[in-house]
């Protein structure tokens, strides 16, 4: 294995609605910040991943049309993935792994605000039989929170208490979309948005892009200050949620192991849904001493596509700040936590 | 009794997204101005090509496009194709002729239909012009110019063309 470091990480402001620029002009914004952040020149980036989704503007081809917004001349070596960008960051370091490259530029971008998110994300059920029942992101994720709930005394309180840390957090991210003080009782008297889920138990809809820059040890410039990549795996369960115990997360649980998540200091764990970042921290065992999304997490602004490999970028924050050693990244994909990834990465 | 299993062929499952575009920044002004008969380009400050439509970026250079251009409705053909197979949303007569068009002051040819002469009459470096719709059925759209028509001035040579891409 080659030890490979995270080098940069820059995002837009996450917002409601980004009305001054592209998603080209995004993707600029952020991939210039982020590569001169890295101390590596633009020439000596040896491949490029994105991860976005073409269902967010309706656009066909919006993933290659945003590579105008990286400068591509002469022609780069670049991949994308149909997938959140903490995805685009795995291929990226795969692709170092097989030495075909030794720096890598990983990026996300989603303008969630043209469309109706939660109708949008049905196109990731199976088109045949459960797609067309018309059932969306939000009633998906109720089902989960209600299998939940119905186990070992779980609590719609436990939940607001989520929420209520996530936004409290927020407060000291500048970035942040959805944050302040709320109180759990007032929470809880608002009335339901899809039973049992509230409007707090859900994630803002946000717009935002994001980018990082990777290398492995021998690439890493002087001066740099790398956060190195100790594990990084994903695993997926079946398609079909009927499938599934939408109440734990095995494959968070076996991601975890693999990745060696182990002596925390913090986790930035991608967790649109309150329900879901419980779900999450019991399959990854997290004590109570490891301090949870200081950034506010996917609660507090969830830029789709974008929001897993923020985790990664939040997480890197943590540790250059000096507020952490070792910090566990998580990031989902699919509908009630199919598909998870779980990086644990350490300051230099 | 027996039960006769039909094979299942083809299903339909509807599906409907609904968007709603807001034009920012080059789209935006280049939408403005086409809605009142006028081209608008970007020039990049780098390698100082001039791209219409804009995009607020230049995709070679990776760099802001702050500088406007007024683009002429006049061009040269760059490439083009005859259309003999009809199509089910395209009401013209056929064979037709599609053409990638470099407008004049433009680095950047844009893909456009030539009208008002035979298309095997059409030939890479012809000069073409803009015909509009009526000025009362303009809108923010490129249908506000409904096709290119040939013009009578001397064909460019493809090395004077320059260096479009």
């Amino acid at each position: 294995m080659r030890d490979v470091a995270i080098l940069s990480f820059a995002q837009t402001p996450y917002k409601r609605r980004e009305s001054e620029r592209t998603e080209v002009q995004m993707v600029l914004s952020v991939v210039t910040d982020a590569v001169e952040k890295s101390g590596l020149p633009k020439s000596d980036i040896g491949f490029t991943c994105s991860g976005s989704s073409d269902y967010l503007a309706g656009q066909s081809f919006a993933f290659v049309g945003a590579i105008d917004g990286l400068g591509a001349w002469p022609p780069i070596a670049e991949s994308h993935v149909e997938m959140d960008g903490a995805w685009a960051l795995y291929e990226a370091w795969i692709k170092i792994q097989t030495g075909m490259c030794n720096t890598a530029l990983a990026f996300s971008f989603g303008r969630a605000s043209m469309g109706s998110l939660p109708e949008t994300l049905n196109m990731q059920l199976d088109p045949y039989t459960l797609g067309p029942l018309g059932i969306d992101s939000i009633s998906m994720a109720a089902l989960q929170a209600r299998a939940w709930l119905d186990q070992d005394n779980h609590t719609e309180r436990q939940m607001a208490e989520v929420a209520v840390r996530s936004r409290k957090n927020a407060l000291n991210n500048p970035d942040a979309q959805l944050k302040g003080d709320f109180e759990v009782e007032k929470l809880l008297s608002e009335p339901y948005l899809i039973e049992p889920l509230h409007k707090h138990d859900c994630p803002p809809i946000t717009d935002g892009a994001n980018a990082v820059v990777i290398a492995a040890a021998d690439a890493v410039p002087s001066g740099a200050n790398p956060v190195w990549i100790r594990g990084i795996d994903h695993r997926i369960e079946p398609h079909q949620p009927g499938f599934r115990d939408l109440t734990q997360s095995p494959s968070t649980k076996l991601a975890g192991e693999k990745a060696g998540a182990t002596r925390l200091d913090i986790a930035e764990l991608h967790a649109p849904f309150t329900h879901q970042e419980l779900i999450l921290r019991d399959a990854l065992g997290l004590d109570d001493d490891v301090r949870i999304n200081p950034s506010g997490g996917a609660l507090a602004a969830n830029p789709m596509m974008v929001a897993g490999l923020t985790r990664m970028g939040e997480a890197c924050r943590e540790i250059w700040a000096g507020r952490a050693k070792r910090a566990l990244a998580h990031a989902t994909s699919g509908h009630c936590l199919q598909q998870n990834l779980v990086c644990v990465l350490e300051g230099d | 009794m027996s039960e006769e299993k039909s094979e299942v062929k083809a299903i339909v499952t509807p599906t409907k997204l609904v968007y709603q575009f807001s034009a920012i920044g080059s789209h935006a002004e280049f939408l403005k101005a086409i809605s009142e008969g006028k081209l608008v380009g970007e020039r990049c400050p780098s390698c100082k090509k001039v791209y219409c439509p804009p995009r607020g970026i230049c995709p070679r250079c990776g760099v802001e496009t702050p500088e406007k251009v007024d683009i002429d409705d006049k061009g040269t053909v760059t490439t083009y194709c005859i259309v003999r197979v009809p199509s089910e949303n395209i009401d013209l007569k056929l064979p037709y002729c599609a053409a990638n068009i470099l407008l004049d002051r433009s680095d950047m040819p844009i893909m456009a239909l030539i009208q008002e002469c035979p298309a095997e009459d059409v030939r890479i470096g012809m000069r073409v012009e803009a015909i509009w719709a009526p000025e009362e059925d303009w809108g923010p759209t490129m249908e506000n110019i409904r096709y290119f028509r040939p013009i009578d001035e001397p064909d460019v040579p493809t090395e004077e063309m320059g260096d479009w891409y």
